[in-house]
């Protein structure tokens, strides 16, 4: 099946700066897809060339098929992108700027889709208001109804949460989930490491325009993530010789790092051995932030 | 085509919403210029055999008015969309760059029309202005417009800040157009700056546009709009290139 996403080789310099090495990258029609990565370390970048705002200094990428530059218009008509930045038109209503994007990309009655996207993002109250008068969620929404317009089978969100009620992205992530469920294929970028490890099964991470990491998120979490184990004891203090092992103390609990799973049963005889009791103990879960800082600090 | 028929109607939509400032604004200035020239000069100067000053400078204004907002309207709508950012949603879309071009300047035409027919209109009653070969006037009209209009799109990609737009406008678009015959024949200039107006091609507009009113010119109207032709044909040319390279917009 043709990849949603193909990059071959895609470098962007601004002077000196690398905004993106030599990236190769595939990603999977129906795919919830994440690239993760910290400030400057080329995400946008790699979006805008995906999506033509910039043009790649070599290399090529292309979505469902079609060549980003040879073939844009089609390339373009498979993509819908939400911007990072909270940009808008403030000469006109939500509704006329539907429309306008409607056009822009061949189709004239569109009226039955841009209600229904309304109603989905809770915007239909609003759709005869000026963009100027929206609140700063209202905004984000409108951004996100102006990327589905033309129904495009690729959907890329470029932080689509940052400064974001918890409400808004809920419901936002609701309505990404079933879009995605209906055969969408999805591409997030966040800094919220839980949304990308609860939607996306796949995650690339860069950093300074190379890609460090590329696995499912499943695998990400397996191969990479210290395990912890946490401790209440009694009497309240570790021994000695477990010390080094110590991460530290979290609300009552002594966190422990564990290299493999089987050494909990070697530290908990440890423990029995110098007369301490375990009075509760939690395993937390495997952390995509962890493993997030453990990436970056390797690379 | 749906797509340069929907930025079309964009640009239009978009100054229509703000008529006070895009179209009765340049009407009230243009008709200030011509109660004061008109009764300043009008005793002074003799323009063309025959014809009243107040009524010589009508087109002359009207030309001027319409050059002038067929030049900002595709300039600051560019640069407003690039300084708020909202230019990527154009960006984003299949919309080719000649869609982008013609939506633009053809919008920048409705604008500069308006202004100039709404100049016609509110001085019709006062002042009588013959219009001996109206398709001379439409003709030296419509390229006018496009002219500037590609010209605005130019100016927009061009100039990052407001300020460098207002550069562009005050230091070669003002100029030029003040210095083109619209308040003088060139007939009552000295030799040296009758050559000097000759090489301002918004000479050739407003003479070209006059002729089309009063029958005379200061130059020949087929040599007007052989000059006209050339110029619009070299700007469209380097704003196509421009919009086809991405300069200050894909990069």
């Amino acid at each position: 099946m043709t990849p949603a996403i193909e990059i071959r080789q895609a470098c962007k310099a601004y002077g000196d700066l690398k905004a993106v090495n030599c990236v190769d990258l595939e990603v999977g029609q129906g795919e919830f897809f994440a690239l993760l990565g910290p400030n400057g370390a080329g995400k946008t970048t790699l979006i805008n060339l995906l999506s033509g705002l910039c043009k790649p200094d070599s290399g090529r990428l292309s979505i469902m098929g079609f060549d980003v530059s040879r073939n844009y218009k089609d390339a373009r008509r498979s993509v819908g992108v939400v911007p990072q930045e909270l940009v808008f038109d403030p000469f006109f209503t939500v509704r006329e700027v539907l429309e306008v994007q409607s056009g822009y990309f061949g189709i004239s009655d569109n009226d039955d889709w841009i209600d229904e996207i309304l109603t989905r993002l809770d915007l239909s109250a609003k759709a005869d208001t000026n963009m100027r008068a929206l609140s700063g969620g209202m905004k984000r929404r409108v951004l996100v109804a102006q990327a589905l317009v033309h129904k495009p089978p690729v959907i890329i969100l470029d932080e689509p949460t940052a400064g974001v009620d918890v409400e808004l992205r809920q419901a936002l992530w609701e309505f990404v989930r079933s879009l995605n469920e209906a055969g969408h294929t999805i591409v997030l970028t966040t800094h919220y490491l839980e949304e990308a490890q609860s939607l996306c099964s796949r995650i690339a991470m860069l950093k300074a325009g190379n890609i460090v990491a590329l696995d499912t998120t499943e695998n990400l979490l397996k191969g990479f993530s210290v395990r912890r184990v946490k401790l209440q004891i009694s009497p309240d203090e570790m021994p000695e010789a477990l010390k080094s092992r110590c991460l530290g103390l979290e609300s009552g609990y002594h966190v422990l790092k564990l290299d493999e799973f089987s050494e909990l049963e070697s530290l908990l005889e440890a423990l029995r051995k110098f007369g301490t009791e375990v009075t509760d103990m939690i395993l937390p879960p495997p952390d995509l932030e962890e493993v997030f800082v453990e990436i970056m600090s390797e690379a | 085509m749906k797509g340069f028929s929907s930025l079309f109607y964009k640009e239009v939509l978009r100054f229509w919403k703000v008529g006070f400032q895009t179209l009765l604004s340049p009407l009230l200035s243009t008709l200030l210029y011509l109660l004061i020239f008109s009764h300043a000069l009008g005793s002074h100067v003799q323009a063309l055999p025959g014809v009243p000053y107040i009524s010589f400078l009508i087109p002359g204004l009207a030309m001027m008015a319409l050059l002038q907002n067929a030049f900002a309207n595709s300039s600051s709508s560019l640069i407003q969309s690039k300084i708020t950012g909202n230019i990527i949603f154009l960006l984003l879309s299949p919309v080719s760059y000649p869609e982008i071009f013609f939506a633009y300047v053809l919008a920048s035409t409705v604008r500069g029309i308006l202004v100039g027919i709404g100049i016609f209109a509110v001085t019709h009653w006062a002042i009588r202005v013959p219009l001996e070969y109206p398709l001379w006037a439409l003709v030296f009209g419509i390229l006018g417009s496009f002219i500037l209009g590609a010209t605005g799109i130019i100016a927009g990609i061009w100039a990052e800040k407001f300020d460098q737009l207002a550069s562009f406008q005050n230091f070669i678009i003002l100029p030029l157009t003040f210095l083109s015959g619209v308040f003088y024949s060139i007939r009552s200039l000295p030799p040296f700056w009758q050559q000097v107006s000759h090489l301002n091609p918004f000479f050739y507009l407003i003479d070209g546009f006059r002729y089309g009113f009063f029958g005379a010119s200061d130059a020949p109207p087929y040599f007007s709009l052989l000059v006209v032709s050339i110029c619009f044909a070299a700007v469209s040319l380097f704003t196509l290139g421009l919009l086809k390279s991405g300069y200050k917009l894909r990069n």
